[in-house]
């Protein structure tokens, strides 16, 4: 008989392939699935658009604002789905009672998460690349040309979405399918707090102090002073990812505290509510 | 700890809450044994399992699976474990050859698709490996659970019910696939099963549990004899039904 080594279990780039190859198979062979990837940012971009050409042709400042709403939403739509897409992803394991086969593989949590946040980003790219074109063939606002800081966008809004969606995941397996609402809602408490759609100084001074406290908040501000003032907020970029780093660290401590709990009470095989 | 001794469990308890699943079993599994945990229901076998598998935490006592404790270093022995069980499932829409793929990957496998046409062909599954999992039969399905569940060739096999539902048939091709594995691997297999005619012709040794203890603890003919029954169902009743040592002391 060998005995083990006493050296860690190196991270495996073949076993996150594994979970992302699972995911892909699974979303190429249900095209109900690739509908709803698409289906409702479509609708979104669609009626904010539409609402903002009214607005443009009835306020100065809308006009000079032009895409501010378009790009709020499909910024919004990173941040939702970015979340909802590894959410989804893990809540399909728990469906499908596979779960317990995941964690008595080989697979370690952390390349879990990692291909779980790999598959978020395919799955937000095929609702999203179609959508941003249509909005420049309705609206001819180009997302794209926001170039380099869409990247920065990009980054500090995925850093959120997985940082909230680690933390649901180990809700999920510590309470089982009961925790499940959260994965559906709870990025909806965002919503209002980072000011998707208008300026902080909307808010109440005391709730503004809530609404610097989340990452979001930052890019949605940074959004609105490239496209109004044509300036961007490398300070507010800066904050915003320090913010992400204790957020995305926390959810990660959270979700490993919840899987030790969960093993504790022998919920990783019951995956029921 | 012996140099053979492919599992010790020592003084194992878990409690759930209030609830004492476990309650401080000891005993050691030989490489290449058949061993069998009966039992009724919510005697302890499936905390037993998770536990040896590292799912389960211990709230006391130590678990070796190939001389690492679990489920602090399960990380580095899983890959020469595998299982199965009623409670879990593959992927439904994923056909087979895509589940045993990402699972032979996922445990390490270097030759992924020789060690899948192995299996198809050793567990005749080559008339469905590419139609979806959730569309084949209970037997079919239990035939590739058995396929994912042997995919790295694994040094210990852990079985929960492997044939749970099946037709008579079926479950006697299951078992005679699992005793050809475990004769050419020297695998070491751990059973929890309610069929004791599985039991009596799969498992050379046989651990009794009730209430989380240990009842008995032999091989399936020397039980039957020191009970005095004529098969393993009427010893398993004897100690169910708590008439085990009047039963003993009387033979």
């Amino acid at each position: 008989m060998s005995m083990p080594s006493t050296a860690r279990v190196p991270f495996s780039h073949r076993r996150i392939g594994a979970m992302v190859l699972r995911h892909w198979y699974l979303i190429r062979s249900s095209w109900p699935r690739v509908f709803d990837l698409m289906y409702w940012p479509t609708v979104q971009m669609l009626m904010w658009g539409f609402l903002q050409v009214y607005m443009m042709q009835n306020s100065g400042f809308f006009a000079r604002a032009a895409g501010t709403f378009i790009a709020a939403v499909m910024l919004w739509d990173t941040l939702f789905r970015g979340q909802l897409g590894f959410s989804i992803s893990f809540l399909e394991e728990m469906y499908s009672r596979n779960i317990g086969n995941l964690m008595m593989s080989p697979l370690r949590p952390v390349e879990f998460i990692v291909a779980l946040m790999i598959i978020s980003v395919i799955r937000l790219a095929i609702g999203m690349v179609p959508v941003s074109l249509l909005a420049i063939w309705f609206f001819g606002f180009n997302l794209w040309g926001l170039g380099l800081a869409l990247v920065v966008f990009f980054v500090n809004l995925f850093l959120t979405s997985w940082a909230v969606a680690i933390f649901v995941a180990g809700l999920l397996l510590r309470n089982g399918l009961g925790a499940e609402s959260l994965a559906w809602g709870i990025m909806f408490l965002f919503l209002p707090l980072t000011c998707v759609y208008y300026p902080v100084d909307v808010l109440p001074p005391w709730l503004q102090v809530f609404a610097w406290m989340l990452p979001p908040t930052y890019v949605f501000e940074g959004m609105r002073a490239l496209i109004i003032d044509h300036v961007f907020r490398a300070d507010l970029m800066l904050q915003g990812f320090a913010l992400n780093v204790v957020l995305l660290s926390a959810g990660v401590i959270g979700f490993l505290v919840l899987l030790r709990s969960a093993r504790r009470e022998g919920t990783l095989l019951q995956g029921g509510d | 700890m012996t140099t053979s001794s492919t599992i010790a469990v020592e003084k194992l308890v878990k409690v759930y809450k209030t609830v004492t699943a476990v309650d401080g079993i000891s005993f050691t599994l030989e490489t290449g044994s058949c061993t069998a945990l009966l039992g009724g229901n919510g005697a302890g076998k499936t905390t037993t399992i998770s536990i040896i598998m590292g799912l389960v935490e211990p709230t006391s006592g130590t678990v070796s699976v190939l001389g690492a404790q679990m489920p602090r270093q399960r990380h580095q022995v899983l890959h020469r474990m595998n299982f199965e069980s009623p409670y879990v499932n593959m992927p439904m829409r994923l056909t087979v050859r895509q589940n045993l793929n990402v699972f032979g990957t996922l445990y390490g496998c270097q030759d992924v698709a020789g060690r899948i046409r192995a299996l198809a062909e050793e567990l005749e599954l080559g008339d469905f490996l590419d139609r979806p999992t959730g569309k084949l039969s209970s037997g079919q399905k239990t035939r590739v659970a058995l396929a994912k569940s042997l995919i790295n060739q694994p040094e210990i096999l852990l079985l929960d019910e492997p044939t749970a539902s099946l037709d008579p048939d079926t479950a006697d091709w299951v078992r005679g696939r699992l005793e050809r594995y475990r004769a050419e691997r020297q695998a070491t297999v751990l059973l929890a099963s309610h069929n004791m005619a599985e039991v009596e012709r799969l498992c050379d040794r046989v651990i009794m549990m009730k209430t989380g203890h240990i009842e008995d603890d032999d091989t399936p003919a020397r039980l039957i004899a020191r009970y005095g029954r004529s098969n393993l169902e009427e010893v398993f009743l004897d100690i169910a039904r708590g008439q085990g040592e009047a039963r003993e002391a009387a033979q």
